[in-house]
């Protein structure tokens, strides 16, 4: 083969990528994605607006809470005609994403919707994002500059903890004994630690404490490998809580390996297939504390809202607010359907 | 038919050094003279970016930030081009880089530049990275372990030194003094950018025209033969993983400037990214053949094509099968050089 052709299939190669690229991004036809339909009183702010270009950037979607996340920031932003949303490959790796947010200041975009990978390693170049004049709504993680964001969004860690607690304090009612074990999620992240603190103090109220705890990494395998020792390690326990839904599929298929029953495990997150096991009643499964996986929507209307300068619905204030907490409730059989609708599927 | 035409050294990218005639056959025997067809797919890259995206993608910020993207991953892909031309292979840069980050932003690392000078925490972070560079060395050279596995077991014990280290918390840097002068720019370029230019200028110095480059290429051809020509190649194998170690060190002190912070989740799968610019530059993976020049258009390949889709909006997945479809048409197409420079 002469150079020449070498060289005419690098071109052709090439060629076919840039233009299979191009075809790839005319928006595909509106889905019906599950979220609540408007509320009753009819808000003045779903009408079209001026034109906002937002940017996301998020962690890559290497559990199913985080694919939820961008998943159902793209379903809103298409409900809006006057949104144009830019989305940056999921990454790991903080300077790729820093990159990512950088490259959305030269494309001179309204706001930018940043869920970081690492809250303070992104802090820098979302400041500088802000003082280029774009909206910045910081979504999940934490920046740790109040200059890096006008409005952050986040669910409510310790709450899960203290939510989880709770349910294992009432459903072990005056068992002092009772051992209680935890299965962590990726340990060096805060979101975890305050978790963990939360699920301690809840416990601590009713004389409980946690006897053995394991941390894995929010995947399906991390969670198999994790709960497996955990078992190894607790020749009896009472009840477990699993920080994640995502890690909670290994975690329930270690526990299926063992044949064990004495206990029950309460979940985190709310995956739609925990939810179905729940309601069936038939699992170990009795509850799990809910993280909103609507976050990253949410920051895309807040960012619409404030770039157009319109106020939140339903409340009296006319700025949005600058931190909004998602609350983060206990789903048991009693409740499960009230979830279920705005699940998602891990 | 082949006409040794389109070599001509008037490369447009500040990264190259200029190519002077007496060197040009030099280039052509080091593998260089094979940019061409990097050169190809780096300009038509460019010219999809700017077709797609003309007004942003052409622009002198935007150049910026793609080159302060491949600087970091840049100066990790030159130490393992060293590597990997000296006939190993280096799977811990990634965790290298985390330790070397954590480590140069403890408290008391911290302290001591606040009290004297950043200097501190640069010198902290080139000598972790170097230490854990010797270490593979040793392993490999006289450990008689496979560079595979030498490295592998860095790859863990790095990580997880410096989630000891650091308690798996994020350490952010306090020393404002650090920060301002390496994300600060000379002359319109960013710091970090010079860093890069510098260090693969260096290292092209030092692969295409020292003893140490002659070395490096006998030492990947053919260990045996030269060790008969009298090259220590155990002592000089080790000097090859400390070069990688110190390339670390170096990106370790980039990254941390560039998110003024130190945490053991830097440099995640960076082994792969530079491995696979290494490999599109030219680099023959089983040793022997490396171009510096090459590595740093393969960094640019990459980083340029993340750039491209970022701007155009394109999707997540399609990227990654991009970038994989680059690398097998790169390599098919050294192969094809290779034969046909080895049959003339």
């Amino acid at each position: 083969m002469s150079r020449r052709s070498a060289r005419t299939l690098v071109v052709t190669g090439l060629s076919v990528l840039a233009l299979a690229a191009c075809t790839s991004n005319t928006p595909k036809a509106e889905e019906k994605s599950g979220s609540a339909p408007a509320g009753p009183a009819a808000v003045k702010n779903d009408e079209p607006g001026q034109k906002v270009k937002i940017g996301f950037s998020a962690p890559a979607a290497d559990h199913g809470w985080m694919g939820a996340i961008t998943k159902a920031t793209q379903a809103e932003a298409k409900k809006y005609p006057d949104v144009e949303l830019i989305v940056a490959e999921g990454t790991n790796d903080v300077n790729l994403q820093i990159s990512q947010v950088e490259t959305f200041i030269n494309q001179k975009v309204d706001a930018i919707v940043l869920l970081p990978f690492d809250g303070a390693a992104l802090t820098p170049v979302a400041t500088k994002a802000m003082e280029a004049g774009i909206t910045v709504v910081n979504v999940d993680r934490e920046f740790d500059s109040p200059f890096a964001a006008r409005t952050t969004i986040l669910g409510d860690n310790h709450g899960m903890g203290v939510s989880a607690g709770t349910y294992v304090c009432q459903e072990l009612k005056g068992k002092k004994d009772a051992v209680v074990a935890e299965i962590a999620g990726i340990d060096s992240l805060p979101l975890t630690q305050d978790r963990s603190k939360g699920f301690k103090e809840a416990l601590a109220d009713c004389g409980l404490k946690v006897s053995n705890r394991v941390a894995a990494d929010f995947t399906v395998e991390s969670g198999e490998k994790a709960a497996a020792n955990l078992l190894q390690a607790a020749p009896k326990i009472d009840a477990i809580w699993n920080h994640d839904d995502d890690q909670g599929v290994g975690v329930m298929a270690a526990i299926k390996n063992s044949g064990r029953k004495e206990f029950f495990v309460v979940g985190g997150a709310g995956s739609a297939n925990v939810m179905r096991d729940i309601k069936s009643g038939n699992s170990l499964l009795k509850a799990t504390v809910i993280y909103p996986s609507t976050q990253g929507a949410d920051g895309v209307r807040l960012a619409r809202l404030l770039v157009q300068k319109k106020a939140l619905g339903d409340l009296v204030e006319v700025e949005v607010p600058r931190t909004v907490q998602l609350y983060a409730p206990v789903v048991t059989k009693d409740n499960v359907d009230q979830y279920l609708p705005t699940a998602f599927e891990s | 038919m082949t006409i040794e035409g389109g070599t001509t050294p008037s490369r447009q990218d500040t990264v190259t050094p200029p190519a002077t005639q007496r060197s040009t056959t030099d280039l052509l025997r080091t593998g260089a003279g094979r940019n061409l067809g990097l050169v190809v797919a780096l300009v038509l890259l460019c010219v999809v970016g700017v077709a797609t995206a003309g007004d942003t993608f052409a622009t002198g910020a935007n150049v910026l930030t793609i080159l302060r993207l491949a600087a970091v991953i840049g100066v990790v892909s030159v130490g393992m081009t060293f590597v990997i031309t000296g006939g190993g292979i280096d799977l811990s840069v990634g965790a290298m880089v985390a330790l070397a980050s954590v480590w140069a932003t403890t408290l008391a690392t911290q302290q001591m530049a606040a009290d004297y000078h950043w200097i501190f925490m640069v010198t902290t972070a080139l000598v972790v990275g170097s230490a854990c560079g010797l270490v593979n060395g040793l392993l490999v050279a006289y450990g008689k372990v496979v560079p595979f596995i030498a490295t592998l077991a860095m790859l863990a014990a790095a990580r997880g030194l410096a989630e000891i280290l650091s308690d798996r918390r994020t350490q952010i840097i306090s020393v404002n003094s650090f920060v301002d002068f390496f994300g600060g720019s000379l002359i319109g370029v960013p710091v970090l950018v010079w860093i890069f230019v510098l260090v693969a200028a260096a290292g092209w110095v030092l692969l295409n025209r020292t003893t140490f480059g002659r070395r490096t290429f006998a030492v990947g051809g053919n260990a045996e033969a030269a060790r008969l020509a009298g090259i220590k190649v155990q002592r000089h194998t080790v000097a090859l993983y400390v070069l990688a170690g110190l390339c670390c060190g170096i990106a370790a002190v980039m990254l941390m400037a560039r998110t003024t912070t130190g945490s053991s989740t830097h440099g995640q799968l960076y082994e792969l990214d530079a491995i696979a610019a290494v490999v599109i530059g030219g680099t023959l993976l089983s040793g022997g053949r490396g171009t510096i020049v090459g590595t740093v258009f393969g960094v640019l390949i990459f980083t340029t094509l993340n750039n491209v889709f970022t701007l155009n909006n394109l999707s997540i997945s399609a990227q990654s099968v991009a970038k994989g479809a680059i690398i097998v048409i790169a390599v098919l197409l050294q192969q094809r050089l290779a034969r046909r420079t080895t049959g003339s």
